[in-house]
């Protein structure tokens, strides 16, 4: 579903990643590990054409994308969950997944509102609410509903669990494994440990730009060193 | 109450209608490291911000040393000795880190306000001895604005300790770096407490940092204080484990 | 007054609300989905007035014609912002901020040179709205039926915009992007397409508030930045990105302003206050006012800042004292070889060297963009000329004074200023150099009015040319060399840090206000020399010297030459004086040209010239060998 080779990407003059390569296949779960400032994030919005890379390649769905702005990207079926939230404080909930939507896919059920709120139940009740006067846990999942607005067939998650209180990073968990439920390919960057083993199928650890160990979370679960090494438990 | 360098009663502060802090109260010791721990959006940060001035709040009480600094500008609370890094780290990317943390020395011994002398040429050595300090000596001559952002952390520490604060507010300190790093960082601010008797308030994400380097954790959820108490009680708490850890600590 | 002569002035002041709302809100649309501060919306305004007159003309003025013409007009203007958008500014999105500006100045430029060439110098009159001529009475006073009509589109297009803005899939667009035009981006929306279609909208709007004026004002050249001071007022006071705040504010200023010429001549307690002449200066008054109890507006909030990866500023790297000295004896030695027009033009070059490199220390390094540094510019050349022949004052002491002069007016302005940040300081800025301008140009009496003051020579041992050089080169060179010398002192390293974070300079003790007040008096009495300077160097003064026109020219000279180095703004000064002198003896249509010489600059070289050179010096230095 998305492969990503020898991937080089620049903040200004910085250099961030040196040659990522990565794969996800369909219906898989994977989670990129690293503590922070690692490359994660930058791994995504390379992905996502945010941060044109400056050399590699992305293939999604076997098109290549590395040289196609963020929309198109997002058009091909691409969806990108940011860091932060960075939902639209001043829109309603509905305005904000009307942002997102996008046509239905070929050979996929569409998600509507409805079906969304069935998902994360909590937005629901608050459909006219603007973003800016959620919870952080409600904003985390509205940005998700958002993203799905768009029909992807991949989803690239930066750090959901990121600043959410243990026992919603839980029920995050719960909701990813739905969307896995759903036939949707996940790639979601993560420093936590427990909620990735939690979700993911594979794994893989950046660090400095540069991927260390790609595997499945059995095999990371069995190597102690690579977790003292690079990872924050 | 004695020896308490900060001491907050009923501080309440909303946001249009929504109750960002309410009703917390809470003192610091001198040599005493706080742990102030809570979900995103619990209103941590509003709480550090209205601790030294950058917001008001709506009411309550802030005394430094016994004296109330509500309505003093932050530049003033910084004179009154508290030193403050914060979770999006604030430094002056156009300089290079030694300049940092020179402009904090210059800035304690009044000495900015010159036109014509050249900056740069005094307290050169105090600031080297400080960034040595934070492990960045290495690292002074480099614009800040390339750094990485545990980096940035480590200079935010060293301009703050330009200051010879009494109190030292530090918001995520660790954020961005490797495990041993942080642990080694809030052991250098922890020593630091102890010998120089600085009172230190952190938040803090990483609860193996808090559970090993707090001397009392407080726990606000909601804008408010749900717990207190030293690690064991904190950890110990069903209201805690229920809002806040979760089942996984 | 009587009650009836409140209302007709009530009346007259929403009339002229109408344009002055929809102008403004396009220009707000516009910056807040793109972050664009685009100079050009007056211009746009402009075309649509003349765009109306001549499509009157074609159409006939019949009901149908007229109303066809108008619309017509707008449509036209709207396509013209368009093509600035789609050719111009969607080229330069991810360059700085202050570049988009300079585009949109160049932008400017070219338009009123088309407009010169289309429809002449003249004024010209449109014609009264077929149908709508007749007066409606009320109270037993006369209103244009065209002026009710006004009144009530302003409601109407308010009603629209919203409708639009909050009910359809285009509106929730836009009020995304307007917060995080990124993330809208990789939410699948093309925003070039959205851009493009916010310009239109935007431009659709400044093309009918100019041409629903057509019956009631001259379409004239000067409409262009006339009318981009007001919207900017509008804008500002109502609170940028605010609908609503904006038709509020259009509401305030224009029933202030109809309030004022409606007063007339006043006589309280023996003074003579004449009111009318209070139109130019009454809005900006209002904005002052507003700013500082209310800094975002009436209705505005916090910008949101747009989550662009901006580079932050680069290290200043110190002047080359060598280099400089290796300047200052070339340029000694320039009279002994070079003709009197040579010198004339270098002793020019000089103030305006000192202008563009004040505007640039209060710019670039401290960090707070002024759109009307040629307050401090005016002033200083101003009282040079005041004080030599009004209060009769040697030469000498008249160019002492001056710089005096104009910092006094920079400590009262500057209080105000360092108060607010970003655009909305910038705009603050341009509200005290036109209050500046409006006060010189309406005191007959004392400043000599538009005429100016003549007669404002140098004495005579520094009377011959030859002389007067090098007295310019000393004071501009000396006043250059001061800036930089403080750049690099603790003052200046705190001007810097306050620009980098302010947050973070505060949280270190720094009272940053104190020291950004310091440094706008600093540079408002050293642009006040370049004025005292340049006054004495030509013999008389005109109001031209406050204009909006002579503060943009010297943000486009230090933007030409480049915020980032300290040569950038003398070379931009050198380079733009030059350029006017050689283009402005051989076309009419001067303004275009250079217009068109800037646009090929900012698409080619995104970082200024001296950055530019500097970029490909680097690239062929890193070459592979």
């Amino acid at each position: 579903m998305l492969q990503v080779r020898n991937l080089h990407a620049f903040y200004g003059r910085a250099h961030i990643l040196h040659g990522v390569s990565l794969d996800a296949g369909a219906g898989e779960v994977v989670a990129l590990l690293g503590r922070n400032g690692a490359g994660k994030s930058t791994v995504l919005k390379a992905i996502m054409g945010l941060l044109p890379p400056a050399e590699g390649e992305v293939a999604f769905d076997g098109r290549r994308v590395e040289r196609l702005p963020p929309y198109r990207i997002a058009r091909l079926g691409l969806g990108y969950v940011p860091e932060e939230r960075r939902i639209f404080t001043d829109l309603t909930v509905s305005e904000n997944l009307e942002v997102g939507r996008q046509a239905a896919r070929a050979g996929l059920p569409p998600w509507t509102e409805d079906k969304l709120f069935a998902l994360f139940p909590n937005l629901a009740a608050m459909r006219e609410r603007p973003g800016g006067r959620m919870s952080g846990g409600e904003q985390q999942m509205l940005t998700i509903a958002r993203t799905l607005m768009g029909n992807p067939r991949c989803v690239l998650l930066d750090e959901p669990s990121e600043g959410l209180a243990p026992i919603i990073v839980e029920q995050m968990a719960r909701s990813i494994r739905a969307l896995k439920g759903e036939g949707l390919t996940v790639l979601l960057s993560e420093q936590n440990l427990h909620f990735s083993q939690a979700v993911a199928d594979r794994a893989y650890i950046i660090e400095k730009g540069q991927i260390r160990f790609g595997g499945s979370m059995a095999e990371l679960a069995a190597d102690p060193s690579l977790r003292e090494q690079y990872l924050s438990v | 109450m004695s020896g308490a360098v900060l001491q907050v009663e009923g501080l309440h502060k909303a946001f249009g209608g929504v109750q960002a802090v309410a009703d917390v109260s809470f003192a610091v010791s001198a040599g005493e490291m706080l742990a102030l721990v809570g979900p995103n959006g619990a209103g941590k940060s509003t709480c550090f911000n209205m601790l030294n001035g950058q917001l008001a709040p709506d009411h309550g009480i802030v005394r430094l040393d016994g004296r109330d600094i509500v309505g003093l500008r932050p530049s003033a609370i910084w004179r009154l000795g508290v030193g403050r890094t914060f979770q999006i780290t604030a430094t002056f990317a156009s300089l290079s880190v030694r300049e940092n943390v020179q402009m904090a020395l210059y800035s304690h011994a009044g000495r900015l306000r010159s036109l014509l002398s050249r900056f740069g040429t005094a307290y050169r050595a105090e600031a080297d001895g400080l960034l040595q300090q934070v492990g960045m000596l290495d690292q002074a001559d480099r614009t800040c604005g390339v750094l990485a952002y545990g980096d940035l952390k480590r200079v935010e520490l060293a301009m703050a300790l330009a200051n010879q604060p009494r109190l030292l507010l530090m918001d995520e300190p660790t954020a961005g770096m490797a495990p041993r790093e942080r642990v080694a960082l809030m052991e250098l601010a922890a020593g630091l407490a102890r010998k120089r008797a600085i009172a230190v308030l952190f938040t803090e994400h990483d609860m193996d940092v808090v559970f090993s380097q707090a001397d009392r954790i407080i726990v606000l959820d909601r804008g408010q204080l749900i717990a207190g108490g030293t690690p064991e009680e904190v950890r110990a708490n069903p209201a805690v484990r229920a809002v806040y850890l979760g089942g996984t600590h | 007054m009587t009650f009836a002569s409140i209302l007709i002035q009530l009346l007259n002041g929403l009339a002229a609300a109408a344009s002055l709302f929809l102008v403004s809100a396009g220009l707000s649309l516009i910056f807040g989905v793109t972050r664009i501060v685009n100079f050009a919306h007056g211009s746009l305004y402009m075309l649509g007035l003349y765009g109306a007159y001549t499509l009157i003309q074609a159409l006939g003025r019949t009901p149908l014609g007229f109303w066809s013409a108008v619309l017509l007009a707008a449509l036209l203007v709207g396509l013209a912002g368009v093509l600035i958008e789609v050719l111009i500014l969607r080229r330069i999105y991810r360059a700085p901020e202050l570049f988009q500006l300079l585009a949109t100045f160049a932008v400017v430029l070219v338009i009123k040179d088309i407009a010169l060439f289309v429809w002449g110098a003249e004024d010209l009159v449109g014609p009264r709205a077929p149908g709508l001529g007749m007066a409606v009475e009320i109270l037993g006073k006369r209103i244009p039926a065209y002026d009710l009509l006004l009144i009530a589109i302003g409601p109407v297009v308010l009603a629209a915009l919203w409708l639009l803005l909050t009910r359809t899939r285009w509106g929730a667009l836009v009020r995304a992007a307007t917060q995080d035009r990124e993330m809208v981006g990789a939410l699948g929306v093309d925003q070039a397409k959205l851009f493009t279609s916010v310009f239109f909208v935007g431009s659709v709007l400044a093309g009918l508030g100019g041409a629903l004026q057509i019956p009631r004002e001259p379409a004239n050249l000067e409409l262009d930045l006339s009318v981009i001071a007001d919207a900017f007022v509008v804008t500002v006071v109502g609170g940028l990105g605010s609908i609503g705040g904006a038709f509020l504010a259009a509401i305030i200023i224009g029933v202030a302003k109809a309030f004022c010429i409606g007063i007339g001549t006043v006589t309280w307690f023996g003074t003579e206050i004449v009111f009318s002449k209070l139109t130019l200066v009454v809005e900006f008054l209002i904005m002052a006012l507003v700013l500082v109890v209310r800094p975002y507006g009436l209705l505005g909030r916090p910008q949101a800042a747009q989550r662009i990866a901006t580079d932050p500023a680069p290290p200043l790297t110190a002047p080359s004292w060598k280099i400089a000295a290796i300047w200052l004896v070339l340029l000694v030695a320039v009279p002994l070889a070079a003709d009197r027009y040579v010198t004339i033009l270098l002793t020019d070059i000089f103030c305006f060297a000192l202008f563009a490199v004040s505007l640039h220390f209060i710019m670039g390094p401290a960090g707070m963009v002024s759109f009307g540094h040629a307050a401090y510019f005016g002033l200083g050349a101003y009282a040079a000329g005041l004080l030599f022949k009004r209060a009769g004052l040697p030469m000498e002491a008249a160019l002492v004074l001056a710089p005096l002069c104009a910092g006094a007016f920079a400590v009262v302005y500057g209080w105000f200023c360092v108060r607010l940040s970003g655009v909305y300081l910038a705009m603050l800025t341009l509200a005290f150099a036109q209050i500046s301008w409006s006060i010189v140009f309406q005191w007959d009496s004392f400043t000599g009015g538009s005429n100016g003051v003549f007669g404002v020579w140098p004495s005579a041992w520094l009377a011959d040319k030859t002389t007067y050089y090098y007295l310019a080169l000393a004071c501009c060179g000396a006043g250059i060399a001061l800036l930089w010398r403080v750049l690099f002192s603790p003052f200046g390293f705190v001007l810097r840090a306050g620009r980098d974070s302010p947050l973070r300079a505060e949280a270190i003790g720094i009272d940053l206000r104190g020291f950004q007040w310091a440094a706008f008096v600093l540079v408002g009495a050293l642009a006040g020399l370049a004025g005292a300077v340049y006054a004495f160097s030509k013999g008389s003064i005109s109001p031209s010297a406050i204009s909006i026109a002579q503060s943009t020219d010297g943000l486009i000279m230090v933007l030409l030459g480049g915020v980032e180095t300290l040569t950038g703004p003398i070379a931009g000064a050198a380079i733009f004086t030059w350029l006017r002198d050689e283009v402005a003896r051989r076309t009419e249509f001067w303004r275009a040209v250079m217009g068109l010489v800037i646009l090929a600059i900012v698409l080619l070289f995104p970082q200024g010239l001296v950055g530019g050179l500097k970029a490909l010096a680097a690239r062929w230095r890193e070459r592979p060998a």
